[in-house]
């Protein structure tokens, strides 16, 4: 449990949004200027609060999608249907609107060079996001062939695939990152990858050996998240080298 | 003038509701799990409560012998530091008192230690007076192991990363030191109704 310095008080500062992207139909990239963003580290994420003409506030917490070293501050916010915020967030919000933000916030879903690898990642839905941001400052940094990387997501749809763009140039690159995706509401032709959810037949297959001592990053919804965590300790990996971040309808 | 989120009106709960919601949080009906690892299981014949640090007996229970002394039930709202909070949630446990019971020590903190590893530090007063239980039952069922079963910390006054999961037991600490999520950036104390998240609120 290596302890991280501690900065002095975060304070809520105003980004402005310079770009949005539809990621799928329901989630939503928005890219923001933030001026005097003290930097942030791949899988924290960043409190965002919106204030109505008569006061009243709303906060929740979205992870950050953009690798540290770019110019933009980049969140990818999913649709909940009777969600408060992200309701605005994906379908109100406008290039050059502000947007109030603390952050960044977490020190324990982070990775850094310095803690090596090899890496696994596995994502279940939105739960990819913090993982881009890894995998995006690991191509960035860290020497493709140094750090080796599997990324194992799932989404429901192949029209549901987050950074599918990103994901294939991470790829391309010779000792780039593996990605394995697993579609599991459909079985399009032509589709790459796997179906059906992650199980541990799955996970054992994609999974570094333990032997390798992998380092696991594993994000999603809950259900997601504990059988992943639980059958990658079953196969070995050590619980202390299996970093979990949840995300359900509701919490984060 | 303040800063106004254009096209934001929000939703409103009713004032009996929002009166009970500390500042920067929202109500959830669902029970929305957090935790840093695995969840970790370890047997319940193996599994015991320990007092140890500043303490001249350390004190030991089995489950058995947890699951016999005194028990309360208790309501409270809890409150996460990821921003949703929970109305009403009902517990079955013992008073960290009752645990407590005759001990001298000098401590003014205490650590408490899960299975798993994880930590949290909380002074000793915030574990006495009726504040804060050792629970294993959850609207009236047995704790889910993804919300901290077989027993779990419970001091609802606090952000809910204070009520450790898995718990297995407090270290008396003569001096505050910081647990899993307080060295992480997180705030020493943690109280929600002064928004104390991070370190420096």
């Amino acid at each position: 449990m290596a302890g991280t310095a501690v900065r002095g008080r975060l304070t809520w500062t105003l980004g402005t949004v310079v770009e949005l992207a539809d990621q799928t139909e329901r989630v939503r990239s928005i890219l923001l200027e933030v001026p005097g963003w003290p930097g942030h580290r791949p899988g924290q994420h960043v409190d965002v609060r919106l204030t109505a003409e008569d006061g009243y506030q709303a906060q929740r917490s979205y992870s950050i999608a953009s690798a540290p070293g770019e110019r933009l501050l980049e969140l990818a916010v999913e649709l909940l249907p009777d969600g408060e915020v992200s309701p605005y967030l994906t379908r109100e919000l406008r290039v050059a609107d502000r947007l109030e933000l603390r952050g960044p916030v977490g020190g324990w879903f982070v990775w850094e060079p310095a803690l090596g690898g090899p890496l696994l990642l596995v994502g279940g839905g939105s739960g990819i996001v913090p993982l881009v941001a890894i995998a995006r400052h690991r191509a960035a940094v860290a020497g493709d062939a140094e750090v080796p990387a599997r990324l194992l997501y799932s989404a429901r749809t192949r029209a549901d695939v987050l950074f599918a763009g990103d994901l294939e140039r991470l790829a391309g690159s010779p000792g780039g990152l593996e990605v394995v995706g697993t579609l599991t509401r459909e079985r399009p032709p032509g589709w790459p990858g796997r179906t059906g959810r992650v199980d541990a037949g799955l996970l054992a297959e994609v999974a570094w050996p333990a032997a390798r001592r992998p380092l696991a990053f594993v994000c999603g919804p809950t259900g997601f998240v504990e059988l992943v965590a639980g059958a990658l300790a079953g196969l070995g990996l050590e619980p202390g080298r299996i970093r979990t971040e949840r995300f359900g309808p509701t919490g984060t | 003038m303040a800063f106004v989120s254009r096209g934001f009106r929000g939703r409103r709960r009713s004032p009996a509701e929002s009166g009970r919601l500390p500042p920067g949080q929202y109500l959830v009906d669902d029970f929305p799990v957090l935790s840093a690892g695995p969840t970790p299981f370890t047997p319940l014949d193996r599994w015991d409560f320990r007092i140890v640090g500043e303490i001249d007996q350390p004190r030991r229970w089995t489950w058995e012998q947890l699951q016999a002394l005194p028990r309360e039930t208790l309501a409270a709202d809890i409150h996460c530091v990821t921003k949703w909070s929970k109305l009403d949630t009902v517990w079955e446990g013992v008073s960290v008192d009752t645990l407590l019971e005759g001990v001298e020590t000098a401590a003014g903190y205490a650590l408490a230690f899960s299975d798993g590893g994880y930590t949290a530090n909380l002074p000793l007063e915030d574990l006495t007076g009726g504040k804060a239980h050792v629970v294993w039952s959850f609207g009236g069922e047995p704790l889910a192991p993804e919300h901290g079963g077989p027993a779990r910390l419970l001091v609802p006054h606090l952000y809910l990363w204070k009520s450790a999961k898995w718990v297995r037991g407090l270290r008396l600490l003569a001096a505050d030191e910081p647990g899993f999520w307080e060295s992480l950036g997180y705030h020493m104390y943690g109280d929600p109704w002064r928004e104390q998240r991070y370190a420096g609120d």
